[in-house]
Parts: structure tokens; sequence; C-alpha cells
């Protein structure tokens, strides 16, 4: 196996891809939207309960895909609860940077360890391919904060 | 890959000396020798076809039909001499029915916005099948929308095959066109054509044979068949990119509307109004793809000169070779499994996405395509979303089978 496949396909990222968490449907969502990778046919909808002063307070999601991105939006909806929407924003930001560029991203001190804690998707970059794998439930998280119903990474 | 075949002499069919004329499969990726295994999505080119392109640019080339001067001559009998030569590959009447295109999608939908929109009425009906293509079902749903027709559609059944029963009672006098691939692209079934069309023709329908997978992989004769269209792409049969047939029977083509206006398509022009010219340049406006045409014409030279039976045999046993390896490997679930099926195996692991599986074996060398391999309806005949997907031509060998196999016990090393 070579270096970049084992940086690729870490333990924790072969945990989350198997018993991805909260793959459910959240009845009580007000926000959610269907994201759909047109190349690879892969489609999910994240859910998010936000309260009245923008905090997520649940985040869910149904889809099924490959373990890249079921463990992006494993990590990513235990990482949302708590955070507010400008917060959730921030992060969407600073992980698609840590997917792409080999720079050190900037993030607020408060979200520090949950950037952290992002780095084992960052072995993407050496597969630009597989980038909209793990961007993806990201990019329908926005959506679904932004108001938009679907949105397809093509 | 040093392979001696066992059930052929390699006096017969040398799959090394066929290695060495594409010169692309020499390369190496991620420091590995490469395995493609994704002829089906496109085929690697010989150097023949390579040097036969570039030859003629560098040699004969001009536009064609148009000037009174040697060298557009030159480039017209060699245009024209590729239309023949595709003549000649299908067992058609005259070359007077053989279009050239931009492949077989732009084929399709000419078919589609010109015979299609002269012929059909709401209420008609067009048949296919589940295993389509989408280039196969997207454009006579636009036909659909546009004349209020109605798509029938031929299921799958578990094994991959083309459900005659169901065929026979979709059939009816409604019926205007049976659309079908000759090859599925996702299962490799190889489907009953020539029965398709003569029941077909029973009720008065016309029919159109996707043959984009059936070309490279065996003898074609439209004759045979007795379709009234024919399609393929050249770059699935080794030559270039951008160039593709259409063949039609010539009674149906003169009657047929022109595809797109333009040059080259018309007998004479004024503004009171113009007049077509005849087949087939009635349907090749604007200058066609001439390089890419010559190109094609060599890569036909190459299958045969080879021997599209010999080609046949060979891939035949590297596919039951392949076939037999993966299905040793516990987890592996083969899709479309019943005979004759040519170059084609589908298949999905136990707990690995098939995105994944490409992933890994690209970092081993072994290209193949994972997806949805622009065939949804047939995913969800087979409830999947995608599987993985390999197809072999010509030029592959037992050797890479083994580099298949033997990369997926990585996967599942990696995926515990």
């Amino acid at each position: 196996m070579t270096d970049d496949l084992r940086e690729l396909y870490q333990d924790v990222i072969l945990d989350h891809g198997k018993r991805p968490r909260n793959r459910r449907p959240l009845p009580a969502a007000n926000r959610q939207a269907h994201g759909h990778n047109p190349m690879c046919g892969d489609t999910l909808t994240v859910f998010l309960k936000v309260d009245e002063a923008g905090i997520v307070r649940e985040a869910a999601f149904v889809g099924e895909g490959c373990a890249i991105s079921m463990a992006s939006a494993s990590m990513m909806t235990e990482i949302l609860a708590g955070k507010s929407e400008a917060e959730a924003r921030a992060l969407f930001h600073a992980f698609h940077t840590l997917c792409t560029e080999e720079e050190e991203t900037e993030v607020a001190e408060n979200l520090r360890d949950d950037l952290d804690r992002l780095q084992v998707l960052s072995g993407v970059r050496q597969f630009p391919v597989r980038v909209k794998c793990a961007t993806l439930a990201w990019h329908t998280m926005v959506a679904a904060i932004e108001g938009h119903e679907t949105i397809s990474t093509g | 890959m040093n392979v001696v075949l066992q059930t052929l002499p390699a006096s017969l069919y040398d799959v090394n000396r066929v290695r060495a004329d594409f010169p692309l499969l020499g390369r190496k990726v991620h420091g590995r020798p490469l395995v493609f295994l994704d002829s089906a999505a496109s085929a690697q080119k010989p150097v023949q076809v390579i040097e036969t392109v570039k030859t003629f640019y560098e040699t004969e080339y001009a536009n064609v039909h148009r000037g009174a001067y040697w060298l557009s001559e030159q480039a017209t009998r060699r245009y024209e001499g590729a239309r023949e030569k595709v003549r000649a590959f299908l067992n058609a009447r005259t070359a007077r029915e053989i279009i050239f295109t931009r492949g077989a999608t732009e084929s399709i939908n000419l078919v589609a916005a010109t015979w299609g929109r002269a012929t059909v009425q709401a209420g008609d009906e067009v048949v296919l099948t589940g295993l389509e293509h989408h280039s196969n079902i997207v454009p006579w749903q636009m036909l659909a929308a546009e004349k209020g027709i109605v798509l029938k559609v031929v299921p799958v059944t578990e094994d991959g095959r083309f459900d005659w029963e169901s065929y026979e009672t979709l059939l009816s006098s409604r019926t205007r066109l049976v659309a079908v691939a000759h090859v599925s692209n996702v299962l490799g079934t190889i489907l009953p054509v020539q029965d398709i069309t003569a029941a077909a023709h029973a009720v008065g329908a016309k029919v159109l044979v996707d043959g984009c997978q059936a070309v490279p992989h065996g003898v074609v004769d439209v004759r045979a068949i007795d379709c009234d269209f024919y399609v393929f792409s050249g770059h699935k049969l080794y030559g270039p990119t951008g160039i593709g047939v259409l063949y039609g029977r010539e009674a149906l083509l003169r009657a047929m509307p022109p595809y797109q206006g333009g040059g080259d398509m018309i007998a004479s022009v004024s503004f009171e109004g113009s007049t077509w010219a005849a087949p087939p340049q009635k349907f090749e406006a604007g200058t066609p793809a001439i390089a890419q045409a010559v190109g094609l014409a060599a890569a036909i030279d190459y299958v045969e000169s080879l021997g599209l039976e010999s080609i046949a045999a060979h891939e035949t046993t590297v596919v039951q070779y392949a076939t037999e390896r993966l299905a040793a490997i516990k987890g592996v679930r083969l899709l479309g499994t019943a005979k004759p099926k040519a170059s084609v195996i589908s298949f999905t692991l136990a707990g690995v996405h098939p995105h994944d599986i490409a992933t890994i074996l690209d970092r081993e060398g072994v290209a193949i395509r994972a997806g949805h391999h622009c065939a949804q309806p047939l995913m969800q005949r087979f409830g999947v979303s995608a599987t993985a997907r390999a197809s072999f031509g010509l030029y592959n060998t037992r050797a890479e089978a083994d580099a298949l196999a033997d990369a997926l016990e990585t996967v599942q090393r990696i995926f515990g």
C-alpha cells in the first residue's frame, strides 16, 4: 500500500465510513438541503435543527456514498452541534482550504480543535478527484443554512 | 506482462506483439505498470492510428468537397475512402448509407431530431431496454416531451438478460421505433438484435441499434441484423475521438429532413430557399472531422488485420479468467452473468464503495471505472448506486486480470 493511500484511509475515516454517526432523518429539522455529486452519483440530505439564537442544536444526514463522503458527513454532524451558523460557515471555508491547499488554514481560536479533528480528511489533497467526496456534505450544509433546497457539486 | 495464452497458439494471436503497438500501455502510473481496464469508456490508440493521423496532417491535409486543387481532391479521397472502409466494416449496401458524426451520441440525436420529429405523432411508442446508456434514453425522452409519444422499457432479468417475453408484449401497432444496445456497456450482455429487429419489423416499427460496445469485440453485419439504424463511436474502436458513425437504410436517409444547416449539406442556396444535398452530405453540415475519419479507417484496418474473430476469442479467454478470479474473492458480487457476454465485468465488493475501490486500484496502477456508467436506470434495477467496472480490450492479458484480483485483495486489507 502506498503512503498516500494510508494517509487517505486512516482508521478514523474507515471507522466513520463504516459506522457513520447521526445517519438518520431529523424530523425536528428546520433547515435541510439535498446534495448531489453528478460525477459519481452520490446524493445525501443534510438536516439541521437551528434554534432562535442561530445555534445548531442538532445535525444529521441520510445518504450513501464512499468511505470519504460518509466519514466527512459523519464528522461534520458531530462537530456542528452547538456551533452558530456563522461558525459553521467559517468551518466550511477552513475545511475546504484544508482539502485543497497545502498552506496552513486560518481559523478562529475556538474552532481550532474542530479543524484539527478534520485534519484526517486532508489526505484527499493527493487525490483531486476525491475532494468533492469530502466536501459534498459541507456544501450541502451551507446550502441548508442559506435556504437552498438542492445543491450539485457538478 | 509475459503471458502465454493456453487456449490459442501464439501464432494466431500474440498479445505481447499487439501490446507493443500501443505506446501508452508502456507507461507507468504511480510507479506501477499501467493495467488499463477501461476500454469500454474509451480505448487506447495503436501507433498505426496515431501515425496515420500525423502523416495525413503532414502530407495530405486540406478541406474536403471544395477545392479544385490536387490537395483537396486527395483529402477528399481519403475522407470518402474512410466512408467506404466503414461501409465494408458494417457490410452496408452503399457508402451513401454511412454518415459521419461526432460520435454515437450525436448519431442517436440525429435520428431523434430528424427521423423522429418527422415521423412520430402523439400516442406513438418507442421501445427501449432497461440497460441502455443515457445516450440512448435522453434523446427519446426529449422527443417524447416534444411530441407526446410514450416510452416503453423492456426490463432486464436478474442475470442481466433482455426479457424477451416482456418485449413481445410491449410491441404493438403503435410502436414506431425500437432502440436497443447491441452490447450492454455495464453488464456486457449481448442482445439478440437480429431477433429483436425481426419482431419489431413484424409490427411495422423501425430499429436503431447502439453498437458502441459491439464493434470492438466482433464482426457486425447490418444487413444480417436487418436494422434500420446502427451507430457507434470511433474512440471505443481504437480510433480518434470526435468521429462516430450513423448507418441508416438509404431510403430512410433520403426521406429524412436534414439535421444541421450549413455548408456541404446543400444542393443550392438562395434567399428564396435552399435545397438539400443527397445523403450522406445532407447530414454532414460544415467541415467534418476529416483527419479523425482517416484515423478511424486506420483503426478499422488495424482490428481487421488482427481479425475480429481472433480478438473476440482472445478477449473471451481473458474475461473468463478474470471472472473466475473475481468470483473467488469473498464479498464480490458480479452483475450480469448471463451468456453471451462481451468484454465487461461489473461488480461490487461488500462494505466498500466502488469509488474507494477505484482509488485504491489506481494507486496499484489498475485503471477501472467506478460510478453509474451513464446507465442510472440499470443501477436502480440492481439496487445499487454505482458499480466498479473492469472492461477489456484486445490488448489485455491474463496477468492483468491477476493484477486486478490482487489489487482487490489490497482493497480488502485496507477496509478490513
